[in-house]
């Protein structure tokens, strides 16, 4: 017999506590590709909220934990690129030479990138006969690069594009501004509300002109932030994260 | 206690339309700026390039400030050292007060305007004229500039028109660019002919032939310095490139960059005074020897002032340059700021959704978002940040370091939530739910349903 892939699953705190539903999705995408799924109940939060608020020293145990608690996986998946990117990108600060830390961070992975560049997905089956506006979160976009960002000169790619494209039916909103940012930024979402929530309605006006009927990311956090103006103004666009589409959730 | 951001941008916000018509002003330069890099090929290594060669200049700059001294002398200019603003300013007055100066034309010069050298002269008596129009109507309107490229960007047509009509008397209500833009240059004519002296910046200097370039749209710069006999050019020490050969990197980046154009309508190149002239040249540091020693921050001096971080600043262009309440506002004047006043300028890293828009569209790969967020840290680590913000995070991190009670917090709160009325959830306290709702509560936390699951499959 063929030993299985093991993947230590890694949910961000705020969808374990709020959006159960997308940690069950990836678990389903990742065990159809034929992963072993673990997660490994001692973890919390990857300790972002804090560091990006300038509370290193408050964020280094959680890094620690995060560390001792992951690094016996072959791989560690999750199903948000900017928790990912925090892991990748902005946890070297707390392992100042550590190799053992270094060649850790590369086995961490955002779902989508993972199913692309380690499993080599080249199409997923099922349907989703709905038009879709991919938002791209910012931290997958510029630091993970899951995708061309519209700034650079390079070819364009996109990496849940491409997956969620293999879909039957599928469709995608032409945005206006493909790539700005939606306004969520953690805490700058409460410390500067009136921008925050310009820059969301901002961008919920340009996927109503595109004609988005369901709005996905590959970041709940942001599409926390478009729903709660989508439900307070009342309006019928659906957010529905690239995992649950993935997993053949229905609208 | 400085106003903060959030407040300042919060007022700029709630004139919506307003702050849609600011942010689709600057999105366009922005699509313009795309254009042009899309045309061509070879940006990122242009990008790559430019860089590098910063990074080498840096790595040197006394040496190379030396032979740039050298080689202006050699052709006739006076080279003059300053530590501060204040001995910039008292520099300028002095060679100003020794030709019996009064009236001073001067084109676009972010250093005159971190030096806040206008208010000085005029305490001493000496008229000074900003050339540029955009300069020159916020000068009228008594405001600094909002933006290091554009400084008048915030202010409509309709703005302008009555600026000119209660400062050059052009019709009431007027707002064809046209008619204003011509009433400006008969304006800044006159002005131009009554100068005793001209100021410039300088966009770059060349240690090798110590010449000096300097960028406008409109020749005020060539101007203000050809019809006076006397030129006085201000920079900033990280302003030196090594060789002529590499001016070619940085012009090409940086009108692309900074406007959507091919090249900037005038790159006015200056080698020694013009005949019968005298040219000064003024060298300031104003702190940044010391942004050169940090590690973190130094790659903050590669900046060629192009504004193409302002314009892709989704923060910025729904804000306002005005609510940065900095000399450089964006992204990378909330980079200067604290490296000039951590404490006074502590809020601005934080006026930033940490995109990374601002990193991707910098000619010069300056990492900005990165640098905003060590700064971040930085504060944290002076004691800067204010308890609003450290004592929820050190509660957060309670919470975080104990699984067992992050799950029982957890659980607490999907019971009582839902229990809550309406009005007690949405109140003044809560700046998630102003305009947006919470998340729909659900009765299981991910780790329970798995945990059930695992069970189950068992
Ligand atoms: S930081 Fe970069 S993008 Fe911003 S003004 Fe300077 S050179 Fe231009």
């Amino acid at each position: 017999m063929i030993e299985r892939m093991q993947v230590g699953l890694f949910i961000p705190c705020y969808i374990d506590q709020f959006y159960p539903q997308v940690g069950l999705a990836t678990v389903e995408v990742l065990e159809r590709q034929g992963v072993e799924v673990d997660f490994p109940a001692a973890q919390t939060c990857c300790g972002q909220p804090l560091a990006n608020t300038g509370c290193l020293e408050d964020a280094r145990p959680l890094a620690r934990n995060f560390f001792n608690i992951f690094q016996k996986y072959e791989y560690v998946v999750c199903p948000s690129g900017s928790c990912t990117a925090m892991v990748r990108h902005h946890y070297e600060q707390f392992f100042p030479g550590d190799h053992d830390f270094e060649e850790f961070s590369h086995r961490v992975f955002e779902l989508c990138e993972f199913l692309t560049d380690v499993l080599h997905v080249e199409r997923i089956d099922g349907k989703f006969p709905h038009r879709v506006g991919l938002h791209q979160s910012c931290h997958g976009l510029r630091e993970l690069r899951l995708a061309k960002s519209s700034e650079l000169v390079a070819e364009s790619f996109n990496k849940a594009q491409k997956l969620l494209g293999s879909l039957e039916g599928i469709e995608f909103s032409e945005l206006t501004r493909s790539d700005e940012c939606c306004g969520f930024g953690g805490t700058f979402a409460v410390a500067e509300e009136a921008v925050s929530c310009m820059m969301g309605r901002d961008r919920i006006f340009d996927h109503e002109r595109a004609g988005t009927q369901v709005l996905t990311a590959l970041d709940m956090s942001c599409l926390m932030h478009l729903d709660g103006l989508l439900r307070r103004d009342k309006k019928t666009m659906r957010v529905m994260h690239v995992a649950e589409i993935l997993a053949g959730r229905e609208v | 206690m400085p106003t903060p951001h959030a407040v300042r941008a919060a007022r700029f916000v709630a004139d919506s339309d307003r702050a849609h018509w600011h942010d689709q002003a600057l999105w366009f330069v922005r699509v313009k700026r795309d254009r042009m890099a899309q045309s061509l090929p070879e940006w990122e290594a242009l990008r790559e390039t430019a860089a590098g060669i910063k990074a080498h200049t840096l790595s040197r700059l006394g040496d190379f400030l030396e032979q740039f001294e050298e080689r202006a002398i050699a052709l006739g200019a006076r080279v003059h050292w300053a530590r501060d603003a204040a001995e910039h300013n008292a520099i300028v007055l002095s060679i100003l007060e020794s030709h019996d100066v009064k009236k001073v034309v001067k084109s676009k010069s972010m250093l005159t305007e971190e030096c806040h050298l206008n208010p000085f002269l005029e305490r001493h008596e000496i008229e000074v004229v900003d050339t540029d129009l955009g300069e020159r109507i916020v000068q009228l309107a008594g405001e600094p500039p909002s933006h290091i490229v554009l400084p008048a960007i915030h202010k409509k047509k309709e703005d302008v028109g009555e600026i000119f009509h209660r400062f050059l008397k052009t019709e009431a209500g007027a707002s064809d660019p046209k008619y204003l833009t011509e009433a400006a240059r008969q304006h800044l004519r006159e002005k131009f002919l009554a100068s005793d002296a001209g100021i410039t910046g300088v966009n770059f200097a060349v240690a090798e032939t110590g010449g000096f370039v300097v960028c406008t749209n409109e020749g005020n710069a060539d101007l203000g310095v050809s019809l006076p006999k006397l030129h006085i050019a201000c920079m900033g020490i990280e302003k030196l490139i090594p060789r002529a050969a590499d001016l070619g990197v940085f012009l090409r980046l940086l009108a692309r960059s900074a406007t959507g154009q091919p090249i900037t309508t005038y790159s006015s190149h200056f080698h020694g005074p013009a005949a019968g002239g005298e040219l000064h040249i003024v060298l300031v540091d104003n702190g940044r020897s010391k942004i050169l020693e940090s590690e973190e921050f130094r790659r903050s001096l590669n900046c060629i002032r192009c504004g193409a971080c302002m314009n892709t600043c989704p923060v910025y262009r729904r804000s306002g340059g005005h609510s940065y309440d900095a000399t450089v506002p964006g992204p990378i004047g909330s980079i200067l700021g604290p490296a000039r006043d951590a404490k006074k300028y502590a809020g601005l890293p934080h006026a930033c959704s940490l995109c990374g828009s601002c990193t991707d569209v910098c000619p010069v790969k300056i990492d900005l978002h990165y640098q905003l967020l060590t700064w971040r840290g930085e504060i944290g680590r002076r004691g800067l940040l204010p308890w609003s913000k450290t004592i929820p995070m050190k509660l957060l991190a309670f919470v975080l370091k104990r699984p067992w009670l992050y799950a029982l917090a957890g659980r607490i709160a999907r019971r009582v939530l839902p229990l809550v009325p309406r009005w007690l959830l949405y109140n003044r306290l809560n700046d998630w739910g102003r305009q947006r709702e919470l998340p729909q509560i659900p009765k299981h936390s991910f780790r329970e349903i798995y945990e059930r699951r695992q069970r189950q499959s068992q």
